[in-house]
C-alpha cells in the first residue's frame, strides 16, 4: 500500500515538473513585447500595432516542448528563445526570422546575451553554460546551425538564471545550490571562461533570479538576486561581498498590514483591533495559505530592475500583484518601498519585464498545461505604469495598455481569460518550480521499500 | 551496554579505531543530493569545532590563521596524519563524502590527540561534497596545496563528468589555490603516505603523478 502511494505521488511530481511558467520579454525600446506559454512563442509588434509573424527555416521549426527562457538583447537586435526540446533558436528583431538554431545535449535551463551581442550564452539542466557566437547575424542572414562550446559549469546543479553585469566584463551564474559564481567573460570565450572573480554567498536555498542596479557611483552595477529562501540579497560582485538583504515575504506582510489596519478601524468606526498580519493579509485575500507548504511557500520568483534602477519589482509565490523594493545605492540597502496588488483578480505573476523607454512594468501568468484539469496553456498579461519613487504605481485597465486589446488577443490567446483557472495555474507553477529546485527529503521509514529497486544488491539477494 | 558497543570499536591495544567497523564501499554517489549541513559561506565555518585547541572560542575574531591545505577525498586519512606533523603550524583539512569513512577518520584524529598531547591539534575532516561546496569552505586564494590522490578515472563516457579532476572543477580549486609553484617535500608522500598508495606498492605496481599550470590569467598577458 505505502509502495502504491509513494509511486502514485513520484508520477504526480514526474508530471507537475513538466509545468512550465508563462514568460514575458519587452524589448528594451519598447518596440514589441513577447510572451511564451508552453512550446508557443506570440509576439506583438507595437509600432506596427499588430503581431508579428514568426518565419523559422532554421532546423526544426518553432519549439516543439515548453520554452524555459526568452530574453531580448540589451541593443534590441536579438532575441533568444530555449526550452525543454533541448534547442536555442535566435531571432533577429527586425524581420523576426530565426537566423540561428542551437542543439543542446539537456534541456535548457536560462539563456543571456552578451552586451555586445556577439554571444549567446545558455545553461543546461546539468550545470554547463555553453557559449555561442552570434557575431555578424543581421536581419536576413541565416547563420544555420551552430555548435555551442561550454564555458563553464556548476556541479551537478540546475541554473536558473544568467546574466551579464552591465559593463559586460563579468557572466554571473546562479544555482541550486545557493550560489552566485561571477566569472570573468574573456574576449575569446569560445575557449572557456576560467577565471573567477567571486562567488556571492550567502542564501540558504536556490537562487531564482537575478537583475542589475545601475548607478553612476558604480558602474559595474550592484547585483539583486532573489531567491526560495524568500529574501532578495543585493552584492558586490567584485568582492563577492554581501551587502544586504531584504526579507520581501516578512517585510511586505507587515508593510501591507499598516496600511489595511488602517482601513479597517476606520470602517468598524474608530475601534481599533490587534490583527494578526499573517490573518489581516490572507483576509484582503493577497496572500494565499497552505499550512504545509508554509516553509517553502514564499519563494521569489522574478525580479526586474526598473528605469533608474532604483526600484526592484519582486514577484513572489503566493503574493497576488508585486512588491516594489527601494536601493539606496550609497548606503547599499534594499527595503520595501510599496506593494501593488492587483484590483479583482487573483494574479499571481510567473514573469516580470520592464521596458525602460516608456516606465511600465510588464507582468504575465500563466502555465503551460495543467495535468489535473484540461485546460489549454493560459496566459494573462497586465501592465503597471508609473513605476517610480514619487508616484503611485497605477495599474492600467485591458484598454488603456499600449497596443490595446489587439496585443491582449495575440499574447494571451484569447481577449478574456477564465479566471477560475489562475489560481489552480500559480499552484502547479510553484509546486513544479519546488520540484525542481528544492532538494527531496526522503523519510527515512519507507528507505528499505525504496531500496529494493537498487541494481547491486539483487545479486545478494 | 552502550558503552561497550563504542569502546569494541576502538582497539584496545593501539586506542586507534579498528577499521573493520567502519568499513564502506568504495563509491558514494557525488551527483546525489545528500543533506549534510554546509556552510553558507567561508566566513561561517566554525574553526574551534574542528580545531579545538587553537581556536577556544567560536568568535575567531583575527582571521589570521587560515586553512592552507585540503585533501580532497582523503579516505581513511593516511596523508593527513602524515602531514600533520611535517608541517605542525600549518591548518589543514580532509574532505571526504562517505559518513562511515569521515567517522573513521574523525575518531582516528580525536584518539591521536589523547595519545600525543600537543600533537594532531591542526588537523580535521568534514563529511562534505567536495565537487560541489568548496567555494563554500575556502576564500578565494586560501589554500596553498590540494591534493588530490588517486582520483577515480572513471574510463566510461558516461562517467566523465563523476571524475574529481574536470577542466570545469580546475576553474574552481584554481580559485581557492593561491598562485605559488615551489619544489616540495611533500612529493615523496604522494606514494607512500597513503592507504591506497601502500596498497600500490605492496602489488609492485606505479604511482603516477600529473602536473596542471595555471592559465594566466587575462590582465598578465599583454
Amino acid at each position: 500500500m505505502e509502495e502504491a502511494e509513494a509511486e502514485a505521488e513520484v508520477e504526480s511530481n514526474r508530471d507537475n515538473v513538466e509545468v512550465a511558467p508563462a514568460l514575458i520579454a519587452v524589448h528594451p525600446e519598447q518596440i514589441s513585447v513577447a510572451v511564451a506559454v508552453g512550446p508557443d512563442l506570440r509576439v506583438f509588434d507595437l509600432l506596427a500595432g499588430s503581431a508579428a509573424s514568426l518565419v523559422d527555416e532554421c532546423g526544426a521549426p518553432f519549439h516543439k516542448d515548453p520554452i524555459r527562457a526568452i530574453r531580448f538583447g540589451s541593443r534590441g537586435k536579438l532575441f533568444v528563445s530555449a526550452g525543454d526540446d533541448k534547442t536555442v533558436k535566435i531571432w533577429s528583431t527586425e524581420s523576426w526570422r530565426c537566423v540561428c538554431t542551437v542543439s543542446s545535449e539537456k534541456r535548457v535551463s536560462a539563456v543571456a546575451i552578451s552586451e555586445d551581442g556577439c554571444h549567446v550564452c545558455f545553461a543546461d539542466k546539468f550545470g554547463v553554460v555553453w557559449v555561442v557566437d552570434v557575431a555578424g547575424s543581421h536581419g536576413h542572414v541565416t547563420l544555420g546551425d551552430r555548435k555551442p562550446t561550454p564555458l563553464l559549469s556548476h556541479y551537478c546543479s540546475i541554473i536558473p538564471s544568467l546574466e551579464f553585469s552591465p559593463d559586460g566584463r563579468f557572466i554571473l551564474s546562479a544555482d541550486r545550490d545557493s550560489k552566485i559564481r561571477v566569472t570573468n567573460f574573456p574576449k575569446k570565450p569560445l575557449n572557456g571562461a576560467h577565471e573567477i572573480q567571486s562567488f556571492c554567498l550567502g542564501h540558504t536555498e536556490f537562487v531564482s533570479c537575478l537583475a542589475f542596479v545601475h548607478a553612476r557611483e558604480c558602474p559595474q552595477g550592484l547585483l539583486v538576486s532573489g531567491s526560495g529562501d524568500s529574501t532578495v540579497r543585493l552584492w558586490d560582485i567584485s568582492s563577492g561581498a554581501l551587502l544586504d538583504t531584504c526579507e520581501v515575504a516578512a517585510k511586505s506582510i507587515m508593510n501591507y498590514e499598516c496600511i489595511l489596519l488602517r482601513s479597517l478601524t476606520i470602517s468598524r468606526g474608530g475601534k481599533s483591533d490587534i490583527l494578526d498580519p499573517h490573518l489581516l493579509f490572507l483576509k484582503a485575500g493577497l496572500l494565499e495559505s497552505n499550512g504545509e507548504a508554509e516553509e517553502h511557500g514564499h519563494a521569489v520568483t522574478d525580479l526586474c530592475t526598473t528605469i533608474s534602477g532604483l526600484l526592484i519589482a519582486v514577484a513572489i509565490q503566493s503574493l497576488q500583484g508585486i512588491v516594489l523594493l527601494s536601493c539606496d545605492v550609497s548606503a547599499q540597502t534594499l527595503s520595501v518601498s510599496k506593494v501593488v496588488s492587483i484590483a479583482g483578480e487573483a494574479f499571481v505573476p510567473t514573469c516580470l519585464g520592464f521596458s525602460p523607454a516608456e516606465g511600465k512594468l510588464w507582468m504575465v501568468t500563466g502555465v503551460s498545461s495543467l495535468p489535473a484539469c484540461n485546460y489549454p496553456p493560459l496566459a494573462r498579461v497586465r501592465v503597471i505604469s508609473a513605476i517610480d519613487a514619487e508616484q503611485e504605481p497605477v495599474v492600467l485597465g485591458d484598454d488603456e495598455i499600449p497596443g490595446g486589446e489587439k496585443l491582449l488577443e495575440t499574447l494571451q490567446g484569447s481577449a478574456s481569460v477564465d479566471e477560475s483557472a489562475f489560481l489552480a495555474a500559480a499552484e502547479a507553477v510553484k509546486t513544479a518550480m519546488r520540484n525542481l529546485l528544492i532538494k527531496k527529503q526522503y523519510p527515512a521509514d519507507n528507505r528499505e521499500s525504496r531500496k529494493k529497486t537498487r541494481n547491486d544488491r539483487k545479486l545478494k539477494m | 551496554m552502550p558503552e561497550t558497543e563504542v569502546k569494541a570499536t576502538i582497539s584496545k591495544s593501539t586506542g586507534l579505531p579498528r577499521k573493520r567497523f567502519y568499513r564502506a564501499r568504495a563509491h558514494s554517489n557525488p551527483l546525489s543530493d545528500s543533506h549534510f549541513p554546509v556552510p553558507i559561506s567561508p566566513s561561517q565555518f566554525d574553526y574551534s569545532l574542528h580545531y579545538p585547541q587553537i581556536f577556544p572560542s567560536s568568535d575567531q575574531a583575527d582571521g589570521s590563521r587560515k586553512i592552507q591545505f585540503a585533501d580532497i577525498g582523503c579516505g581513511f586519512g593516511g596523508l593527513l596524519i602524515s602531514l600533520s606533523t611535517l608541517f605542525p603550524e600549518t591548518l589543514m583539512i580532509g574532505m571526504e563524502l562517505r559518513d562511515k569513512v569521515t567517522e573513521y577518520v574523525k575518531e582516528r584524529i580525536l584518539s591521536l590527540r589523547v595519545a600525543n598531547p600537543g600533537q594532531y591539534q591542526n588537523v580535521s575532516v568534514v563529511r562534505t561534497n567536495s565537487m560541489k561546496y568548496i567555494p563554500n569552505y575556502f576564500e578565494k586564494a586560501q589554500l596553498t596545496k590540494m591534493f588530490f590522490l588517486f582520483p577515480d578515472p572513471h574510463f566510461k563516457e558516461k562517467n566523465h563528468r563523476r571524475r574529481v579532476i574536470s577542466p570545469f572543477l580546475l576553474d574552481e580549486y584554481a580559485y581557492v589555490l593561491k598562485a605559488e609553484l615551489e619544489a616540495d617535500p611533500v612529493v615523496k608522500l604522494l606514494s607512500s603516505a597513503t592507504e591506497e598508495g601502500q596498497k600500490v606498492a605492496r602489488n609492485g605496481g606505479q604511482t603516477f603523478q600529473a602536473v596542471f599550470r595555471r592559465i594566466v590569467p587575462s590582465d598578465q598577458t599583454s
